[in-house]
């Protein structure tokens, strides 16, 4: 099995993952991500002969897991700002959004 | 590169070359006392980061787990929408980089939406229309960005951006319509008339607040044209988070004014989110839609699945309400309105406005009265909704039972409606503080009339020579007099015994 990868697909990748690349690592990248996607496929020929089997999200048997809608106790707002890096007028502070307008 | 914009052309024009295609996507915020996938109140308004927690928050090692009376609402909004409910469904992550949610990510459901393949009808004008509805699945609502720095508090030119998460994970049914096609001219009303209608429902079902206002039902809406007699569709903008139902219809109208304007220049739509403006009644373009735009869908591996039981989606549906159009033929029937009326009834989005007032003893007439003449007029005047006005259905009611009992005519109602909107206090209330009761002293009236008769001795006399109709202006005189305050027929009567 063999997986084409262009520049321009790694190029897009990034831009996804907000990841800035340079054009020697977009090349880099082109060559190695088609190994990886090779490798990662050989879980697929486990498949090889163990006839019907539908893809699985999750390990375990559970369905309808639900909670009571009812309230609990909130964090404080001095508790919940506590990790970030900024915050003003008790929110979260972050850098100008870009890319809209 | 930017291409100067086109003219806008007239709508009336553009339906002459062109059908539009619409596609409503509408957002409900459930009312439930909790979020989507944790504890935390949903109350609209309260101090920023007051109703977040670990959960919520993102925060690394918690823990989501679905609020099972939010999938019970959702599975009934999917029933009244005679939707199929999944046998099994998964939720997923749509993974986008934006602060409005603090995981990096909204939990929603992509191909396995928990109701799919319905239907609704509208009434327009007299006519049904049949919308049929895609899909209505389970989201949770976002972040709420204040943009600091820039001039109009837009993303534009803004410094930084701050965020209160109050509302993220706030639980989310989006309703999604396959495009739908109605004759053009009737496009923004049917797009108006099923927001209108969705509405309704929630409120019926009693699942959700449905204020528009405050963001608790929130309609996008897809419009594409194409050429008269070409099949395939056209490309497609979708303007974002209208918020009233005029808003609906006059942004499906300007955009095809707009949409026209641009396949005439021979140029193409570019597909992108909109912004509508209400003040204008304008759109702007907000995002482009580019392959960028790819969320990288995977179904979330820390909810399990949702699987409802047919005798569970069986027991939903014997709780749900009549179906809006069942309703309006028995609410018809039961108040005696012609056609016209009721039309007028429910487009006017008076519907459960009259239904309540009559429900407080007002009668069918009187109650459709008032809200489609005196408050429709007021709710024009200030822009909003007929629902918006601050006035209840109790309290009309009470205003008309007020004329019944003589104690007010319908000009003195007019004041205490001024009163009751102007919020001081209910009708009766008002009544007394501004002091508009109808003089019924029988001698002060008796007394005004002579004062009237001796004023106008010619009126009298062609009153007296059998002039009846004469009689207005003497009427007029005492009700100047009585400031209006006097019961008019006891006036007529007052003056015809004392000139014949």
């Amino acid at each position: 099995m063999s997986v084409e990868i262009t520049r321009d697909d790694v190029a897009h990748l990034a831009g996804l993952a907000r990841i800035q690349l340079d054009d020697d690592e977009l090349d880099r990248l082109g060559q190695e991500l088609p190994k990886i996607i090779e490798s990662v496929a050989t879980v697929s020929q486990a498949l090889e002969g163990a006839g019907e089997v539908e893809p699985m999200s999750h390990p375990t048997p559970l369905r309808n897991v639900f909670r009571e809608d009812v309230v609990h106790e909130c964090l404080t707002p001095e508790a919940a700002l506590a990790g970030a890096p900024a915050s003003e007028e008790q929110r979260f502070m972050v850098p100008k959004i870009l890319g809209e307008e | 590169m930017t291409l100067t914009q086109p003219e806008l052309v007239p709508f009336e024009q553009a339906l002459t070359r062109y059908e539009p295609v619409m596609g409503l996507e509408v957002h409900v915020e459930l009312n439930t006392a909790t979020k989507m996938f944790c504890g935390c109140p949903t109350t609209f308004g309260g101090e920023p980061n007051t109703h977040v927690c670990p959960v919520c928050l993102g925060l690394p090692g918690s823990l989501p787990v679905v609020n099972g009376k939010a999938v019970e609402s959702a599975i009934r909004i999917g029933l009244a929408l005679n939707c199929e409910i999944a046998e099994w469904c998964r939720f997923a992550r749509k993974n986008y980089f934006y602060p409005d949610m603090p995981k990096n990510f909204q939990t929603s459901q992509y191909d396995e939406p928990i109701a799919f393949d319905g239907w609704t009808e509208v009434e327009v004008d007299g006519e049904t229309y049949r919308i049929e509805i895609e899909r209505a699945h389970m989201e949770e609502d976002t972040g709420k960005s204040t943009h600091v720095g820039g001039a109009t508090g837009r993303i534009h030119g803004a410094e930084h951006s701050l965020l209160d998460y109050n509302r993220a994970g706030i639980p989310l049914i989006e309703i999604v319509t396959k495009p739908i096609f109605v004759p053009g001219g009737k496009a923004p009303a049917v797009a108006r008339a099923y927001v209108q209608q969705l509405r309704d429902l929630m409120l019926a079902l009693d699942v959700s607040d449905v204020r528009m206002d405050q963001g608790s039902l929130r309609a996008d809406v897809n419009l594409s044209l194409r050429p008269h007699g070409v099949t395939t569709l056209g490309t497609r903008s979708e303007t974002k988070n209208v918020n009233s139902f005029r808003s609906v219809e006059r942004a499906v109208r300007y955009e095809v004014s707009r949409h026209a304007g641009i396949l005439d220049s021979g140029q193409r739509v570019v597909q992108e989110t909109r912004h509508f403006h209400e003040d204008t009644g304008t759109t702007s373009p907000g995002r482009e839609k580019s392959d960028a735009e790819d969320y990288r869908y995977f179904p979330e591996p820390d909810l399990a699945p949702v699987a409802p039981s047919r005798e569970w989606v069986e027991e939903l549906r014997a709780t749900l309400p009549e179906p809006p159009a069942e309703r309006r033929r028995r609410l018809q029937a039961e108040w005696g309105f012609s056609d016209l009326e009721m039309r007028d009834t429910v487009g006017a989005g008076a519907l459960d406005l009259v239904a309540s007032t009559i429900a407080s003893g007002a009668s069918p007439q009187a109650a459709r009265k008032w809200w489609l003449s005196e408050l429709a007029r007021r709710a024009n005047e200030q822009g909003v909704e007929l629902s918006a006005l601050a006035i209840t259905p109790a309290q009309v009611a009470r205003i008309q039972a007020l004329v019944d009992e003589g104690k007010i005519n319908d000009k003195l109602a007019r004041q205490v409606f001024d009163g009751v909107l102007a919020g001081e206090g209910e009708p009766d209330e008002v009544v007394e503080k501004r002091g508009l009761a109808v003089v019924s002293d029988e001698g002060a009236l008796s007394e005004a009339v002579d004062r009237a008769i001796a004023a106008n001795p010619d009126v009298a006399e062609k009153i007296r020579g059998g002039k009846v109709q004469a009689a207005g202006a003497l009427i007029g005189a005492v009700m100047k007099e009585m400031r209006g305050q006097a019961d008019a027929g006891r006036v007529r009567e007052l003056i015809v015994e004392k000139l014949s």
